[in-house]
């Protein structure tokens, strides 16, 4: 007779469970909106197959750039200074660029003391997902407006914003992101989804993902609430997503949905939710995202989508093996060469 | 004709033929100087100059006194020939080749009685000045002849100084000529201009210039199998059999030509067969991103570095104390100009070191590397890569304007014999054998210096958390106050470590002098002639101890220790070097030191120093 045995554990397609994707306890506030991106982020490597040990970890400073101690602890991470993340994370991802590069940052990280270093990784086109944790208020020093907060928006204190906000998305496609994106942290399908073909994507990936600030930026008169993202959210298309390593057995139309196929053969397939949608289209992206702002709307979705542009390290034309553990008979050059060179100075 | 411009024109024959019959030949001992405008083309004729005189085997060294500006501003070029050997700056300039209007009188006004000037005719200079050698040169006919492209002779104009130049001071023609082909060596045409204007000159002055001064050139051999190069090309040099893979820079006078000459060097000897580069060049937006991107990849396993100067390395201070805190490699080349703010960019000054050292909040301290010439920009170039990954900490390397941007003399670089250190990098097999059982921020030997492993490394146990918050040995977040003084400590003991890894001072001492002499850097040329200058002029013999890198050696206490008075050499107004000595010698050795300074943003010049020593001991 079989003895009763307990259920083997539920695992992915390299045999790891969930449990091997978790970090540390979150110190986060209970109810932010960035504990829900990192369960999306454990929850997309964990249903890609992603080895933990090939990803590393970046962020900034901030309650968002702390986050990656919450997820994949089996990762190598990297939590630096305040908006220098990308410079950090191209010099890491320079050295191997074997790795997956998922970098964290938040609105005040990237669009305020960070915009300088923001806008020259867009241009790279560095291999990096990049995602923003956006509440629009400061929240380890409590709750002053980043650059991201929309005018009049209010502050819990009453003040309100005047200035108007910078927007990510329009700025990463126009500077030379290949995949734009916006979500919401309470939208777990379509932010898992856009995780999940930010993998699959050879370039920089920028996702601006709305994330509520429970503390400082979730009452009335914000608007990066709760509630203000419940009303105002208005989603540009559906995403789907298949991976590379399952069939595609799902129709689709090809008059309402593109489909993207992705560096490594996976299939983003987006279903238009607006009539004149092209993700491909850069210029019609922009103009989408400053009407939608104009109507008070907050856009999400995949607005932008290149799976061929080149990435910074492909241009660099590096070695296939990564520079960080190239031997010394590939780094420095023969004796011959030095007799050469000093012949010439003679 | 030469003249000496006497007043009354009847003494003007005398007075010529009393200085040239009279005065004893002076040979291989003078310093000339070509005043011309940037962007003129003059840099050739004087690389053209200078390397002729070196290839007849007489020492020289070139300094080239340029403006912050691209093309129209005056330039001073000097070149020292001295059979001695001393390439320091000489403060008097001997022969003068006046080619710039604009600063011609003030050019011949400030020469001592007795020297040389060379200018272009219609310039009359010889009505500023009575007591200095004139030969005057109709530079626009002779190039006019030569070129008969008007385009050109802004150009060709200078290789004419050069024939009448090697006419005058009896150069040798031949070797004129090898070093015009050399400095044209892929423009054949360019080539035949040139030597045809050099030519030019040489006949003039045969001609129709009467040699009325005592300065000549006679070849030697004490040149024999030495190079000349600069020192940013000897640090990227350094750089590539350093092994280097990620470079990021930000153009900056003076050290742009460092990585402008790395990715040549890079390119045609890093590139592998299959055309793939075994090195990425990025030039970054700023500095910040530059030095964020060095400890990206430093952290990630490259040997990484970047190479600016003052205002680059202010903006780079919050990085270096990520770097020192979160223990991460990388390499920074500080090519150091003058400061403060953006100062006098093109002049030379070694104004970073106290800032450096100590750069970033908190409590700081940094490893530097005080190269004195283009060998030890080399060596301490690959010196550099190992001390920053057996440290993990960053290393700074600090030339200067003088040393990065003009030519040296210089032995052969060695090829490195010890092979590329690594430091303590544990793999996944290391993982295995500890059972997974490590810590990033332990002190496993004793020697403060910890272990890491790099991303990748395929071992559940790899990974760690850096960060430049509080960590633990075990790389946890923490704010404990024990956790954080053990940290500072176990990073101080890190820095003894260091005092026994970094480069030794090297010392001169006769085992009887009272008195010693500490410098550093480009300061060491002067020095070496002071020190002759004070035994020759005055008896006095000095020890001399250079500093070659920070934290102090041993070796630098006992120095101070065993004498009674010290005296600290250095180019910067606030004795920065002295400052540091202070921190770190006990109190009852600062009170023996002394400081001698420099800081015009010219390269110090022995007389001076030998001055403000002679002053100071009330000689």
């Amino acid at each position: 007779m079989a003895t009763p045995s307990a259920p083997a554990p539920k695992v992915n397609r390299l045999g790891l469970p969930i449990l091997d994707y978790r970090g540390g306890k979150t110190t986060l506030c209970a109810g932010c909106g960035h504990n829900a991106i990192s369960e999306r982020i454990i929850d997309a490597m964990y249903e890609m197959g992603v080895q933990p040990e090939r990803v590393m970890k970046l962020s900034g400073i901030g309650c968002s750039s702390k986050s990656p101690a919450y997820f994949l602890s089996r990762s190598h991470s990297f939590n630096s200074v305040h908006g220098r993340m990308p410079s950090v994370a191209t010099g890491a991802l320079l050295a191997n660029k074997s790795m997956l590069g998922l970098g964290v940052s938040g609105d005040g990280d990237t669009a305020s003391i960070g915009i300088g270093q923001f806008m020259h990784l867009m241009r790279r086109n560095l291999p990096l997902i990049y995602i923003i944790e956006d509440n629009g208020v400061y929240g380890l020093t409590k709750g002053q407006f980043s650059a991201t907060a929309d005018i009049g928006s209010r502050l819990k204190t009453g003040v309100a914003n005047e200035l108007p906000p910078i927007d990510t998305c329009s700025l990463a496609i126009e500077l030379g992101a290949t995949f734009v994106g916006r979500s919401f942290s309470g939208d777990k399908k379509q932010l898992l989804t856009m995780l999940k073909a930010a993998i699959a994507h050879k370039g920089t990936v920028m996702l601006d993902v709305i994330s509520p600030c429970v503390t400082f930026n979730d009452h009335e008169g914000s608007t990066k609430s709760y509630k203000y993202m419940q009303e105002h959210e208005e989603a540009i298309s559906e995403a789907g997503f298949v991976p590379s390593f399952e069939d595609i057995a799902v129709d689709y139309d090809p008059g309402t949905t593109y489909d993207v196929e992705m560096h490594d053969g996976s299939h983003l397939r987006l279903r238009k939710l607006h009539e004149d949608y092209d993700p491909t289209d850069r210029i019609h992206a922009v103009k989408s995202l400053m009407e939608a702002h104009a109507r008070g709307e907050v856009l999400t979705g995949v607005f932008y989508v290149d799976p061929r542009k080149p990435s910074f390290t492909d241009m660099l034309n590096l070695v296939d093996q990564p520079l960080a553990t190239l031997p010394q008979e590939r780094t420095r050059p023969s004796r011959k060469v030095l007799d050469e060179i000093m012949a010439e100075h003679e | 004709m030469a003249t000496i411009n006497a007043g009354a024109p009847s003494a003007q024959g005398e007075t010529a033929q009393v200085l040239s019959s009279s005065a004893k030949p002076i040979v291989n001992d003078f310093s000339l100087q070509v005043a011309t405008v940037n962007g003129s083309g003059s840099q050739s004729a004087n690389n053209v100059l200078l390397r002729s005189i070196f290839a007849m085997g007489i020492p020289v060294s070139g300094k080239n006194l340029f403006p912050s500006n691209i093309a129209g501003l005056p330039t001073w070029y000097t070149i020292r020939a001295s059979k001695h050997g001393y390439v320091a700056r000489k403060e008097d300039i001997d022969i003068l080749i006046a080619m710039n209007p604009e600063t011609a009188q003030e050019d011949i006004e400030s020469l001592r009685p007795g020297s040389v000037a060379i200018y272009e005719e219609k310039l009359n200079l010889r009505q500023y000045r009575s007591d200095v050698i004139c030969y005057e040169v109709p530079f626009d006919k002779i190039t006019a002849e030569v070129c008969p492209d008007a385009r050109l002779r802004k150009l060709v104009r200078n290789m004419v100084y050069v024939g009448v130049a090697a006419q005058l001071f009896s150069i040798d023609m031949a070797t004129v000529e090898d070093s015009v082909r050399r400095q044209f060596s892929t423009k054949k045409k360019a080539a035949e201009l040139n030597l045809n204007a050099v030519k030019a000159g040489y006949d003039f002055a045969a001609n129709s210039l009467v040699k009325s001064d005592p300065y000549a050139v006679e070849r030697l051999h004490l040149t024999d199998g030495k190079i000349i190069i600069d020192g940013n090309a000897a640090c990227a040099l350094g750089a590539m059999f350093a092994g280097v893979t990620v470079v990021t820079w930000y153009p900056i006078t003076p050290s742009s030509s460092v990585v402008e000459q790395l990715i040549d060097y890079l390119k045609e000897y890093r590139v592998e067969e299959d055309g793939k580069a075994s090195f990425a060049v990025v030039q970054a937006e700023d500095e910040l991103a530059a030095i964020g991107m060095v400890l990206g990849a430093g952290w990630a396993g490259a040997r990484s570095m970047t190479a600016t100067s003052g205002p680059g390395i202010s903006l780079m201070a919050e990085f270096a104390g990520l770097g020192y805190f979160a223990e991460i490699p990388g390499v920074i080349f500080d090519i150091q100009r003058v400061g403060p703010s953006t100062g006098l960019p093109t002049r030379t000054l070694q104004g970073d070191i106290l800032s450096t050292a100590v750069l970033s909040h908190g409590d700081t301290r940094h490893v530097l590397l005080l190269p004195c010439s283009v060998k030890e920009c080399f060596e301490f170039g690959i010196a550099a890569f190992d001390l920053t990954e057996q440290l993990q900490t960053p290393v700074f390397v600090l030339s200067d304007l003088d040393l990065g941007m003009n030519n040296w003399m210089s032995d052969k670089f060695d090829y490195p014999e010890k092979p590329i250190h690594r430091g303590k990098v544990l793999s996944a097999e290391d993982l295995n054998r500890l059972g997974g059982n490590w810590g990033r921020y332990r002190d496993v030997d004793g020697d403060g210096i910890p272990y890491r492993t790099l991303p990748g490394t395929d071992h559940p146990k790899a990974a760690y958390f850096t960060r430049g918050s509080g960590h633990n040995p075990d790389a946890k977040y923490t704010e404990r106050a024990d956790d954080y003084q053990n940290l500072m400590d176990r990073l101080a003991h890190k820095f003894e470590t260091a005092r026994t890894l970094v480069p030794e001072p090297q010392i001169v001492a006769n085992g009887t002098s009272k008195v010693g002499i500490i410098a550093y850097g480009t300061s060491d040329y002067a020095v070496l002639e002071s020190r002759d200058q004070l035994q020759k002029e005055y008896g006095v013999a000095t020890d001399y101890l250079r500093i070659r890198a920070y934290p102090f050696a041993k070796e630098i206490h006992d120095f101070v220790a065993s004498h009674d008075r010290v005296y600290i050499v250095e180019q910067n107004r606030d004795a920065q070097m002295l400052s540091l000595l202070k921190l770190d010698l006990p109190a009852k050795q600062t009170v023996k030191l002394r400081s001698i300074l420099h800081y015009n943003g010219l390269p110090i010049d022995a007389r001076s120093i030998t001055n403000l020593f002679t002053q100071q001991e009330e000689l």
